[in-house]
Formats: C-alpha cells, sequence, structure tokens
C-alpha cells in the first residue's frame, strides 16, 4: 500500500486523513479488497432471492444458474400457507404449511413489548442514576452493571426453571420479563447520554416549582429521543433474532417466534431434499421488518456501533 | 495539545464531543443534530459537564422518586440476574432433575465432568470454533475497517457491511447451508468446477466446525469492523501527517501507528469475539445438530442437551458454571496480556 498524503487542508474532516485523488497501486488494492469484502457480504441476500423465486422442483436441474429457475411466486405462496398442498407438491414443496402469519405476529408481540418495557425502564432507571441526588446511588449503579459480567448463557438454565415455577411457560409474559425489566446496556447507554445533558433547562423548571417526575417525562426524556431511538432498534433487533430463550420457555405456535417457526417449517419437509425455495421465501420474509428498519435508520444504527465499545 | 485544522484554538487530542465533525463515538457526539448544539455550542460544553446544583429541598424529595424509577431495574436484576446467578451456581452441586426437588450430591457433577469424553471433546470442539473465529473475524475486520478509513467515507458501504449483523442466527445458518449444499450448493458447484472436488463441509467431521466458524465470521465481521472502524476516527489526523513526514511507509504507519493506537478497541473485539464464540450454539442447531458424530458438538450444545433432552439439570448447571469459570479466566487473562487500559493516545 502506497498512498500519497497531502498536507492537511483546512476543512478537513478530523479522523480521516486527507487524501489525494490519484489511482495508486495501493488505491486499487483497497478497492479491490473491498470489492470482494462486498460481494462475499451481499451474495448471500442475492442467493436467498434466487433461491425464493425459483420452482424448487426444478432447482435441481440448474443449480448454479444465476437468474431464477422456472421464475415462480410459489415459494413465497408456500410460504405464506397460501398455496394448496396439491399446488405445493407440483412444485416439489412439502405438503406442509408454516403459518408465517401467526409466527410474524408472535415476534412482532416479543420485539415489540420487550422493547417498549425496557426502554421505558432503562429510561427511567437512568434518568434516577444521572439527574436525581440521593445517597447510595452510584453504589447501586455499580451493582447493577456487574450483570454485564454473567454471560447470558449461564442464567439461561436457571432463568428456565424460575419461569417455569412461576407458571409462565408457553406465555409472552415468561418470553419478554427476563429481558424486559432490566438489561445493563441499555441502563448503561442512557445514563452515560443524560449525565452529559445541560442541567439548565432543568433548574428553570425546578425554579418554576416542577417536580422530578414531571422533569422526567417533560424535559429529560424529549431531550434524550435520540439515544432513546437507538436502543430501541437495537433491542428490537436483538430481540426479533431472538432464537435460544424462546426455544427453552416455547413449545406452541401460539407464542413462537419466527425463529422458532423457521426451524419447524425446515423440519416438515419428510423427503430427502428440503423445500429450499419455500425455506429461502421463508427466511426472507422473516428477515424484511428488519431490513426495512434498517433502511429507514441505518445511519442512526451505524454510527451506534461505534459508541457501545468507547467512552 | 494539538492544533485542530478548523480555527486556531487548541483542544486536547482526546476526541471531545464538542468537536464538531468528531467520530460519532460517544453518545453525545452521536446525538447532537448536525448544526452542534442549540446555540453556544462552546460555553455550553463546559457547563453541560457541571452536575446540576440544586436545593437542599429538592433534593431530599428525589430519594423516594429515584425509588420509584429504579424499582423495575432493580426487580430485574435482582429476579433475573442476581437470583439465577447464585441458583445456577447452587444447582451445579445438586443433582436436580425439574421434576423432582433437588438433592445436594456436592462435587458428583464435577467428577462425572471430569470423566466425561464428550465434554472434553465438546470443549475441544469449541476452543477450536473460538480460535478460528477469533484470527479470521478479528483479522478480516480489522483490515476492512482500515481499508474503509484510509479510501471512502461512504455510510452508505458502512451500511453494507453491517447488513450480515441485523438478520438472526438462524436465517444465517440456513443461507449457508443451503450454499453449502453437497450436492446443490452454489460454493461446491462452483469448487467442483474449478478443483473437480467437493466438500460436504457441514457433513464432514474435518469441515464441520470450519464451515459452522465461516458463517459466524460472515454474520459478525461488519459489526467488529464498524467498531475498529470507530476506533481509527479517534485516531487525530496529525499522527498520519508526523508519520508521512518522517517519510513512514503506509505499512511502517500501519505496523507502527494504527495496531499500536488501536490497542484497546481491538482487545475489546477479540474479547466480544471470544465470549460470543465461546457460547456459539443457533447456528450449529439449525446446520449440524452438533454432529456428524459430535464433530461439531460445541459446548452450549452439549448443555443444551443435558438440560433438554437427558434433564440433567444439575449436571448441565455444572458444565455452565465450568464454562462461565472459562469466560471470566480467558477475559481477564486477555485484558491484562492486551493492557487495553493503556492507549497510547493518553
Amino acid at each position: 500500500m502506497a498512498l500519497t498524503l497531502a498536507p492537511t487542508r483546512n476543512g478537513q474532516r478530523p479522523g480521516s486523513p486527507s487524501r489525494s485523488r490519484k489511482v495508486s497501486p495501493g488505491r486499487i488494492a483497497a478497492w479491490t479488497y473491498l470489492a470482494v469484502v462486498m460481494a462475499v457480504t451481499l451474495f448471500p441476500f442475492y442467493w436467498i432471492l434466487r433461491t425464493a423465486l425459483s420452482n424448487n422442483y426444478l432447482l435441481a436441474t440448474d443449480p448454479s444458474s444465476p437468474l431464477p429457475v422456472g421464475f415462480t411466486w410459489g415459494a413465497f405462496e408456500r410460504a405464506l400457507g397460501l398455496a394448496s398442498a396439491a399446488e405445493a407438491q407440483a412444485q416439489g414443496g412439502s405438503g406442509a404449511s408454516l403459518d408465517i402469519a401467526l409466527f410474524l405476529r408472535n415476534s412482532l408481540i416479543y420485539a415489540t413489548s420487550q422493547t417498549l418495557l425496557i426502554v421505558l425502564f432503562s429510561a427511567a432507571g437512568a434518568y434516577a442514576f444521572s439527574r436525581l441526588h440521593w445517597r447510595g446511588r452510584n453504589l447501586v449503579f455499580s451493582i447493577l452493571i456487574t450483570a454485564l459480567m454473567v454471560p447470558t448463557v449461564f442464567t439461561l438454565l436457571p432463568n428456565f426453571v424460575m419461569i417455569k415455577d412461576l407458571g409462565l411457560l408457553n406465555s409472552f409474559a415468561g418470553l419478554v420479563l427476563p429481558g424486559g425489566l432490566f438489561q445493563a446496556f441499555t441502563l448503561f447507554f442512557l445514563r452515560q447520554f443524560m449525565l452529559g445533558l445541560s442541567s439548565e433547562v432543568e433548574e428553570a423548571a425546578i425554579i418554576d416549582g416542577a417536580g422530578p417526575l414531571r422533569i422526567f417525562f417533560r424535559i429529560i426524556l424529549p431531550m434524550s429521543s435520540a439515544p432513546l431511538a437507538t436502543v430501541s432498534l437495537l433491542m428490537f433487533v436483538n430481540a426479533w433474532n431472538d432464537y435460544f430463550w424462546p426455544l427453552l420457555v416455547t413449545s406452541s405456535q401460539d407464542v413462537q417466534p419466527l425463529t422458532l417457526g423457521l426451524g419447524v417449517f425446515k423440519q416438515s419437509s419428510p423427503q430427502a431434499a428440503p423445500d429450499w425455495a419455500g425455506l429461502m421465501a421463508a427466511a426472507l420474509i422473516a428477515a424484511l421488518p428488519i431490513l426495512l428498519l434498517f433502511l429507514a435508520f441505518g445511519k442512526r444504527i451505524v454510527n451506534s456501533i461505534g459508541f457501545s465499545g468507547l467512552k | 495539545m494539538v492544533v485542530t485544522s478548523k480555527g486556531n484554538h487548541t483542544t486536547p487530542v482526546k476526541p471531545s464531543p464538542g468537536a464538531a465533525g468528531a467520530a460519532a463515538t460517544t453518545a453525545t457526539s452521536l446525538l447532537t443534530k448536525k448544526d452542534g448544539r442549540p446555540a453556544k455550542g462552546g460555553k455550553l460544553a463546559k457547563i453541560r459537564r457541571s452536575t446540576p446544583t440544586r436545593s437542599f429541598a429538592a433534593r431530599r424529595k428525589d430519594l423516594p422518586v429515584a425509588l420509584l424509577l429504579i424499582f423495575p431495574s432493580v426487580v430485574g436484576f435482582l429476579v433475573f440476574y442476581a437470583y439465577p446467578t447464585f441458583r445456577g451456581i447452587y444447582l451445579s452441586f445438586t443433582d436436580f432433575r425439574v421434576l423432582s426437588p433437588p438433592n445436594w450430591v456436592g462435587l458428583e457433577n464435577l467428577r462425572t465432568m471430569v470423566h466425561d469424553d464428550v465434554f472434553w471433546q465438546s470443549l475441544w470442539v469449541t476452543v477450536y470454533f473460538v480460535l478460528l473465529s477469533v484470527i479470521f473475524g478479528t483479522l478480516v475486520s480489522l483490515v476492512t475497517a482500515v481499508v474503509l478509513h484510509r479510501v471512502t467515507r461512504s455510510s452508505t458501504l458502512r451500511g453494507v457491511i453491517l447488513l450480515p449483523f441485523l438478520i438472526s442466527n438462524v436465517i444465517a445458518a440456513l443461507v449457508w447451508q443451503w450454499m453449502l449444499d453437497p450436492t446443490m450448493g452454489i460454493i461446491n458447484i462452483a469448487l467442483e468446477r474449478l478443483t473437480g472436488h467437493s466438500i460436504l463441509f457441514l457433513g464432514s467431521t474435518d469441515w464441520a466446525i470450519p464451515a459452522v466458524a465461516a458463517i459466524s465470521v460472515w454474520k459478525w465481521m461488519g459489526y467488529y469492523a464498524l467498531l475498529i472502524f470507530a476506533g481509527l476516527q479517534t485516531i487525530p489526523p496529525t499522527i498520519y501527517e508526523a508519520g508521512r513526514v518522517d517519510g513512514a511507509s503506509e505499512w511502517q504507519m500501519f505496523r507502527r501507528l494504527t495496531v499500536p493506537l488501536l490497542r484497546p478497541i481491538l482487545a475489546m473485539v477479540v474479547v466480544l469475539t471470544v465470549i460470543n464464540a465461546f457460547q456459539v450454539f443457533d447456528i450449529v442447531q439449525v446446520t449440524t445438530k452438533g454432529g456428524p458424530a459430535h464433530a461439531s458438538n460445541v459446548l452450549q450444545k452439549y448443555i443444551y442437551d443435558k438440560a433438554f433432552s437427558q434433564f440433567d439439570f444439575g449436571y448441565a448447571a455444572t458444565m455452565s458454571l465450568a464454562l462461565f469459570a472459562l469466560l471470566i479466566t480467558v477475559t481477564f487473562t486477555q485484558l491484562r496480556l492486551a493492557r487495553a487500559n493503556e492507549s497510547d493516545l493518553n
């Protein structure tokens, strides 16, 4: 790599070295590398789409075709349970259909309610740990943050036993509660932000006789809308993609989220060759909400990644 | 102290949240609007750090409200973190099988574990997976982050490499299983045309773990690359200019400047990768179910099978405890080795 760097010009964005626009071997190598990385990153997404639009029966005839084989919407119809068993089998699907609407609903309930709860409770806690003054504040916070040290894996089994003892197996409450009341990361993230807020508005409100609760809802929450949105997005993505916890505490399709539904769909093909087209269509439908969120809030998510590791 | 290219006032090298256009690595800079803070940015920045001065009367009212507000967090912590942690430790000394109350068996489970060949094999399989993930994952993430940082500012590209991170492990596992399919998978068809051989990948004892590691690296690479990228943005460009003036080549600057300055971030990325990799489960569960012949039977999968297929919760808890202890040890050792708390930027 031999890039030539021009001296800094004014108006250079701090944090990025200044660059000359000269084409050099180093630049070519760098862009080639990036192109390869992008291709490897994106190819599986294309392959999902290409397979989902294929006729599962004909897939085997031309497995390497870059375009869908025997273009059809059949796989999506099967995944959505719109195809009759006869139609499905004619296209090489299994007779089984996946009640994807139900799984989608469950995922939506699980991810939404967990996100709302954890963001609200973390914001309330973060406010108490950053803007209110009380004895033992920092000690209690330090104790709560020790939860970061315990790997999730260690608490999974005891938590399963706890949910079972509470009689909450196979219920949304059992799914949501452990992650909905407290997560060290969200509490830490929001407190960190609130510590940096200016106290001028707050002081004016105190002089006007506003109490702490009113200040929280009227001033601090609106001022924190950006980090609240960031945390909400991250939490929603986490819950939407969660697999292990739902696997432990749910066994009925009435509460199982989509991640488990995909597994059910996969095992429901009795014949040797799975219905790959149907599976890929289902996977695409499962990923769609997240991809849409990403299209809408991509920048916010990308920029939030840097924070988690840096003070 | 360093003279920034904007204006002529000096600021500390540490990225201050107030620096306009600073890397979006601190919550504050992440959250300011493009035009900075509402008016008086410079002055506010000084005040913002100060704690609010409040009257004594206001302060006395804070305690009950604070207790109310932290109540859900404290309950969640006690019920779903603290208590389960101690209960997990307790259960590992019992013969708990869910249906009957636990009986204390002392170190019986530990003895079983030490003599359990499947446990040792799954530990080895897991360590193999961790090594592959850490070495390849960190390397690719680092190179990607550095190249991105040197040649482009496009946030679209950064968005694109984050895509795999946003989909679930289950979907990642499914699509790769399809691509790695022995007869119809595109990867094997390409291999066949290039070399005349195809590889069973997920169905072969030698390739199962490397294949699962590849899926995992594909999924996490973008996330770690962006973490490293954020770290790169905190390095003042003047350091590179100084290196340039001294006649350092790009490679020398990477070796002598970038890597040492990134040490804390790299240490963190390695630690996070290790912690994640030791807990690998869903990719294995979806693709190989631990097979063939235990070749990809990672620790977490073995624990899950013990607990939910054989209902041997006591033994599963013991193995979880072993994994926990292992993670703590590895993490601390790594942080000590990397001297993660020292950055050459200070």
